[in-house]
């Protein structure tokens, strides 16, 4: 098993390089540069600009400079937000977005499951309609819609919630970006849950083990969720790497400094260096994520095992 | 016992109330619609941390709550008679956050620096007219050149290239602010962090929390500070304007400089005389393509422009947020004069008369219809704009086609001259004078998108420069906008801008003005 997650984790290496390598090209593709703005900048002082940030040189020269930072672990500079380096503004934005995302995961997860298996359980009778007609809901419902209503509901007419802002990571704070960013989610989670439970409880070892007179509790939990649960493992592991690398919408909404905004501020903005931050980021937590899940599938499935 | 218990509850809460009431510190949480590109005065740009620097920092010349220009850094200033020698006597006692004296020394350091070519301040151009400014910005010559002189610790002299009638005006720009020589060489680059930033201004920097708030305090050692009302200013990021109106209501934030315009009407139902709008010192204008044919045809230009019915975008498109333009300069400098485009008194159904008969007469028609094609940079309005514009050329039989690109797309093509028909563009005033607008139209400036060259154009701006009476200069600037603007639509204006903040009848002192600054120093809360 040791050795499965070595090689995973080196496999990893020559991935990211490539990623690193299209990013890096790509966003140069994209017409304008960082210094092109409303203002037009006079050309001696853009190229004072560009010359500070190594901007002038050949792009292979900056490509080799990139990853050279990079390998030490200095993502460099932000070019519009120059008092942060990208470094620092990924470690402050990745402690809210991970946060947000973790909570709004895990409670899908708990809750999605839950629901998942009751709809199952009572395979189209009322409770069933319920959930499905939920999960419907709750996938098709943008967050767009949801987060204003929240703010809308519970902010400005029950004052229970403030609208938006951090506020330094208090509870009451969270609340509606978390329930935002987990309603889709919740609904993904119920609906594959619902359907592999289904096809869970007709499988043969169900049936012997109801036949062998063991109790619904041990059926259902230890028996058919278990094996229920794949489809959702290897769900959950690209949503959290999604999730808590940040959600751009929410976080505009609810004005979180979290990192979601960042890439897609970093692009329109061709700050190419948080962008490629972001990418970086992004796809180690994809990598991580992955590796998790097929460990999981290892502890979870009898028949998988890596050695 | 239990009476006895509930009032002695109900008097100490009052007390309290009443105690933390009286030294409760006073807290504005101020709405801003972007994050700033940086604190440090010489490397920003845009108008996002206009408002924060000015709290922060006390330049030789500042504004007060109307925007006037009133003694700040210096307290009292002479000029020579040739108007190119600016003598600062800089205010006794002045101290920075730190406690050390604020000195001339200290401005000829940030002065060098802002011109330094290693600095790369985008806005540099703030100090070209001191000598020998622009040649270090373009690393001719060595910052030390520059024409600036610390005579002794509290005399603070400049010398400029010609005279420059709104030269105090620029001091109150960011970009000329001091900042601590001793500071600065300590922390490098990291002196703009909370905790390192040593500042001369009412208020000093607490926290900065991208995307999420920067708190400055009340600075004990600004000479005003027994002046200063509010202790504590949040400035919060509002990206998001309904979410900003939505906190806005919820008592979250006291105000905010930006307003969701199509939701206008409604809001100013809902929230009264809290929603301020009115003109500022900005235009939101079109350039066309003037090399390239037909646009290098003043009567076609001039044809499009008739065409336009400003009224409608003013009303319908803008929500009243935006002023109908006729002139590149908006009104409201004192001592100048907008000149208009001839057609500005006329009415829209008489402009597109004229515009019908110039488009008949250089063979445009049903057969050979005028295409033009509207590039613009991606936003709600921009689009809007375009489209409604769209729609009042077509009768006239002028096939307009929308492409719409990012902000930085947009501007990258502009900047390198691409091929465009019409362009969407805009300029915000850094300082009360028409020169700042009238620059782009000279021939060869970065801004010019037009590309527009005239040579009497040029001429007349250069006589503006070297003028030393103030009424002959703004006569040249305002023959020079006749020429370049009102007859040959070098930009082709079409909306002034107009400041759009909602403000709380809790905070009092807010002044309106043309340059929309309000500093908090001159604000206080209920």
């Amino acid at each position: 098993m040791l050795r499965y997650v070595l090689r995973r984790l080196l496999t990893a290496i020559p991935t990211l390089f490539v990623i690193v390598t299209l990013a890096f090209f790509l966003m140069r593709v994209a017409p304008g540069g960082p210094f092109n703005q409303e203002k037009g900048l006079n050309p001696v002082i853009k190229a004072n600009l560009e010359r500070v940030f190594h901007l002038d040189e050949p792009l292979w020269k900056q490509f080799l400079f990139y990853l050279q930072n990079l390998l030490r672990g200095d993502f460099g500079p932000s070019y519009n937000l120059p008092d942060f380096t990208v470094g620092e503004m990924l470690y402050d934005g990745l402690k809210v977005s991970a946060q947000i995302g973790g909570y709004a995961l895990l409670l899908a997860l708990i809750f999605g499951t839950a629901l998942g298996v009751v709809a199952a359980l009572n395979q189209n009778r009322g409770s069933d309609y319920a959930v499905v007609a939920l999960a419907t809901a709750g996938s098709t419902i943008p967050t767009f819609v949801i987060a204003p209503l929240f703010q809308l509901f519970f902010a400005l007419t029950l004052h229970w919630f403030p609208v938006g802002g951090w506020g330094g990571g208090a509870f009451v704070n969270k609340v509606g970006p978390v329930l935002t960013l987990m309603l889709p989610q919740l609904a993904i989670v119920a609906r594959l849950m619902r359907g592999s439970m289904i096809e869970s409880l007709h499988a043969h070892h169900i049936r012997t083990a109801r036949a062998l007179g063991l109790s619904d509790f041990a059926v259902v939990v230890k028996h058919a969720m278990r094996g229920a649960m794949l489809p959702i493992v290897s769900y959950a592991g690209p949503a959290a790497a999604a999730l808590m690398t940040g959600s751009v919408i929410v976080e505009t909404i609810f004005q979180i400094p979290g990192i979601g905004r960042y890439f897609v501020d970093g692009a329109l903005n061709r700050d190419y260096t948080l962008v490629m931050g972001t990418v970086v980021l992004i796809a180690i937590f994809t990598v991580l994520f992955n590796l998790i899940v097929d460990i999981l599938y290892a502890v979870i499935d009898p028949r998988v095992r890596y050695d | 016992m239990n009476m006895n218990f509930k009032s002695w509850l109900v008097g100490t809460t009052m007390l309290v109330m009443g105690a933390t009431g009286a030294f409760a510190e006073v807290v504005f949480n101020r709405g801003n619609s972007a994050d700033p590109e940086s604190l440090d005065p010489h490397k920003t740009s845009t108008i996002y941390e206009a408002d924060i620097l000015r709290d922060l920092f006390l330049g030789l010349t500042t504004e007060d709550a109307k925007s006037e220009i009133i003694p700040g850094a210096a307290e009292s200033w002479t000029i020579s008679p040739d108007g190119k020698v600016y003598t600062f006597k800089l205010r006794a006692g002045a101290l920075w956050s730190d406690g050390s004296p604020v000195t001339a020394h200290d401005f000829v350091f940030a002065w060098q620096r802002v011109v330094d070519p290693a600095t790369a301040g985008e806005y540099a151009y703030m100090l070209a007219p001191v000598v020998n400014a622009e040649d270090i910005t373009a690393g001719k010559k060595k910052p030390a050149e520059m024409g600036v002189k610390a005579v002794d610790d509290s005399t603070f002299e400049v010398i400029l290239n010609a005279p420059t009638p709104y030269f105090l005006e620029m001091l109150t720009h960011q970009a000329t602010y001091p900042v601590s020589k001793a500071n600065v060489e300590a922390k490098g680059a990291d002196f703009v962090k909370p905790g390192n930033l040593v500042s001369n201004g009412a208020y000093t920097l607490a926290e900065f929390v991208p995307n999420d708030h920067i708190k400055v305090v009340k600075n004990p050692k600004f000479y005003d500070a027994a002046n200063v009302k509010i202790d504590t200013v949040n400035f919060i990021p509002t990206e998001d304007r309904s979410t900003a109106m939505k906190r806005f209501e919820a008592g979250e934030i006291d105000s905010n400089n930006d307003i969701p315009t199509e939701q206008l009407s409604d809001l100013k139902a809902k929230f009264g005389d809290q929603i301020n709008i009115g003109p500022y010192l900005g235009t939101f204008y079109f350039a066309f393509k003037i090399p390239k044919a037909p646009w290098d045809n003043v009567k076609l230009r001039q044809a499009v422009s008739m065409a336009i019915d400003r009224d409608y975008l003013a009303e319908k498109v803008w929500q009243n947020s935006m002023i109908p333009a006729y002139s590149f300069v908006p009104p409201g400098i004192s001592g100048y004069e907008t000149r208009t485009t001839d057609y500005a008194e006329m009415s829209q159904i008489d402009r597109e008369d004229a515009a019908k008969k110039v488009l008949d007469d250089l063979g445009y028609g049903p057969d050979k219809p005028l295409k033009m094609e509207i590039r613009y940079n991606t936003s709600e309005n921009n689009k809007n704009t375009a489209v409604a514009i769209q729609e009042q050329l077509k009768p006239l039989g002028i096939e307009v086609t929308l492409l719409n690109t990012d902000t930085k797309t947009h501007y990258g093509h502009l900047e390198q001259h691409g091929d465009f028909d019409v362009a969407r563009a805009g300029w915000i005033a850094d300082y009360k004078d028409p020169e700042n607008f009238l620059a782009l139209c000279k021939s060869g400036t970065g801004n010019n998108y037009a590309e527009y060259t005239d040579k009497e154009y040029d001429d007349l701006l250069a006589k503006a420069a070297a003028s030393a009476d103030p009424s002959e200069r703004m006569k040249a600037l305002s023959d020079a906008e006749a020429i370049g603007v009102a007859r040959d639509l070098c930009v082709m204006p079409l909306l002034y801008y107009g400041y759009k903040n909602v403000v709380s009848s809790k905070l009092k002192g807010w002044e309106y003005n043309v340059m929309d600054r309000h500093p908090s120093r001159f604000l206080s809360k209920e």
